[in-house]
């Protein structure tokens, strides 16, 4: 079984009127098939750059990256994508938010059979109801949830999330952590999740990768082994409190404040 | 209750507006070569009924026809704008210069063009003086797009035009129904422009000026009437196409 993801040495850089902006350098990133792998780093130093890479919707001006045992040279329809903003469309009702990426994506089900997945994935998110209402009828948490939902309708192997919740309320967010581990333990999606929050990171990844500042790599990478069905309780055990320690300690070193040394 | 404030509201203000207009002529003693009162102008739209209908279907048909081609040329060139920086830094001082020239000026230079071909003089003035606002409400439409938008789409091998067609396109709906808005009226004063300035014969613009030649004032303001009527009703096509349409986004004002 190839490698879902993997990143082999890229380096990128942004042409600016200022010159080159080099972003990534020599990133080194491998996740396992329907593994979750939480991205944490300072803010600007690539992150979203690196969910872009990945997606196809840039390539890297060197190194390489490798999708499900291919090399990564334009978008394809095996990626789903959530972004902060939930990007609904106004004039489409939820459910047709949701249908979107099935009407791209070549697929062999019928309209009744779209609807049916779309709707199953919505009662699972808990938006059952609220199909035929319009986005801007939601809150910010559902709304979000809708993008979810419409970002996995079309089963894709790799789910790419960029601070999905990170314009959300403390409690709405963690609603969300919740409606994420119940939606991995129906789908089989392998997910890359950038996030600012480490308990984030913690309660959802298997694996946490630290950048370092802009040009980013990877600093460190920590294993989360607090097992599977987590409750908001397992992070204030006495393992999760020392790798949000460490996480911290990490953040810190990647934003030059903290000396690289004090780190293992 | 919503269609006693949509109709019944209207129609009583242009009643109250009628009759205070017939009260400070009225009241003021004002001969009608002066200002003509609301009871003088209805003898003058009966005795010329037949004209008007003829003439006011020849200037709503240019109007049309110059508004259509707003439409399409203004939507290209938005298109061309919206997605390319360098097309759109490149044509932007050409069109403003453009829409800055008084297009009273034009209008001899194009029946001298386009000597004998009163139509086609009339709605190439009607098209010039509406596409502008078309042409920049789309481009800035398009070209304000949240990347992430595009990203939705793009991520799973869209093309271009697909996104274009799902997304940017009904995005940019309410920018361009604002647009036509104006430019409805802007072809509609194109048209009479033409008819006035240049008179061949057509069009209710002439028949204002046939009223000036022959000092028929109530006709004179028969005609501005009409005009105003047929401008009010080009405009709530416009909002009616607007409703089905771009209705969503009325909805997300609320
Ligand atoms: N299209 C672009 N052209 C030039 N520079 C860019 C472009 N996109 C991003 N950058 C720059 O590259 C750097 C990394 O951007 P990126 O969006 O990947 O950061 P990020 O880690 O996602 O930031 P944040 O935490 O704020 O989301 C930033 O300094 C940004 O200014
Ligand atoms: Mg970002």
């Amino acid at each position: 079984m190839p490698v879902p993801i993997e990143l082999r040495a890229v380096s990128h850089a942004y042409k600016t009127d200022s010159g080159p902006l080099p972003v990534l350098r020599d990133l080194n990133i491998k996740m396992a098939e329907g593994s979750f792998t939480a991205v944490v780093g300072p803010s600007g130093c690539g992150k979203s750059t690196l969910t872009r890479l990945i997606a196809g919707l840039m390539r890297p001006d060197e190194g390489q990256v490798w999708l499900g045992g291919e090399i990564v040279t334009s978008p394809r329809a095996t990626v789903g994508m959530a972004f902060q903003n939930p990007v609904l469309l106004e004039w489409r009702s939820i459910l047709q938010n949701v249908m979107l990426p099935l009407e791209i994506v070549k697929n062999k089900l019928s309209k009744s059979q779209r609807e049916d997945r779309a709707r199953q994935l919505l009662a699972l998110v808990g938006l059952e109801g609220f199909e035929d209402k319009r986005p801007s009828e939601l809150s910010g948490g559902m709304r979000q949830r809708a993008s979810l939902c419409r970002s996995i309708v079309h089963r894709p192997q790799v789910l790419i999330l960029d601070e999905p919740f990170g314009a959300l309320d403390a409690f709405t967010r963690e609603d969300l952590w919740q409606t994420m581990h119940d939606l991995r333990s129906e789908e089989p999606f392998t997910c890359l999740l950038i996030t600012h929050d480490l308990r984030e990171s913690v309660f959802l990844a298997d694996e946490v990768v630290v950048l370092s500042g802009r040009p980013a790599t990877a600093q460190y990478k920590l294993t989360v082994d607090l097992g599977d069905n987590r409750k908001i309780d397992d992070l204030y055990t006495a393992k999760a409190v020392d790798m949000l320690a460490t996480l911290r300690h990490q953040i810190e070193v990647a934003q030059g404040r903290a000396p690289a040394e004090a780190a293992e | 209750m919503k269609i006693f404030r949509k109709i019944a509201v209207p129609i009583l203000a242009i009643l109250i507006f009628l009759a205070l207009w017939e009260w400070l002529v009225w009241f003021n003693n004002w001969p009608n070569y002066k200002m003509a009162s609301p009871s003088d102008l209805w003898p003058a739209f009966w005795r010329f009924r037949w004209l008007f209908l003829e003439y006011g279907w020849q200037t709503l048909w240019r109007t049309v026809a110059g508004l259509g081609l707003a439409v399409v040329v203004g939507t290209l060139i938005g298109m061309v704008m919206g997605f390319s920086r360098t097309v759109r830094e490149g044509l932007y001082p050409l069109l403003v210069g453009f829409n800055a020239i008084p297009k009273a000026t034009v209008v001899p230079v194009i029946a001298l063009i386009f000597v004998g071909q009163h139509d086609m003089n009339t709605i190439l003035i009607a098209f010039m003086i509406s596409f502008f606002p078309i042409a920049v409400s789309v481009s800035i439409g398009l070209s304000t797009l949240e990347p992430e938008y595009r990203d939705i789409l793009r991520s799973l091998g869209a093309s271009q035009f697909i996104v274009f067609w799902k997304i940017a396109l009904p995005k940019t709906l309410p920018e361009f129904f604002g647009a036509l808005k104006v430019a409805v009226t802007l072809a509609f004063i194109g048209t009479n422009l033409m008819e006035i300035v240049e008179p061949h014969g057509k069009g209710l613009g002439h028949l204002f000026d046939s009223g000036k030649i022959n000092a028929d004032y109530p006709l004179m303001f028969a005609v501005l009437i009409a005009l105003a009527v047929l401008g009010i009703l080009l405009f709530y096509i416009v909002v009616a196409l607007e409703k089905v349409f771009a209705g969503w986004a009325e909805r997300t004002a609320h």
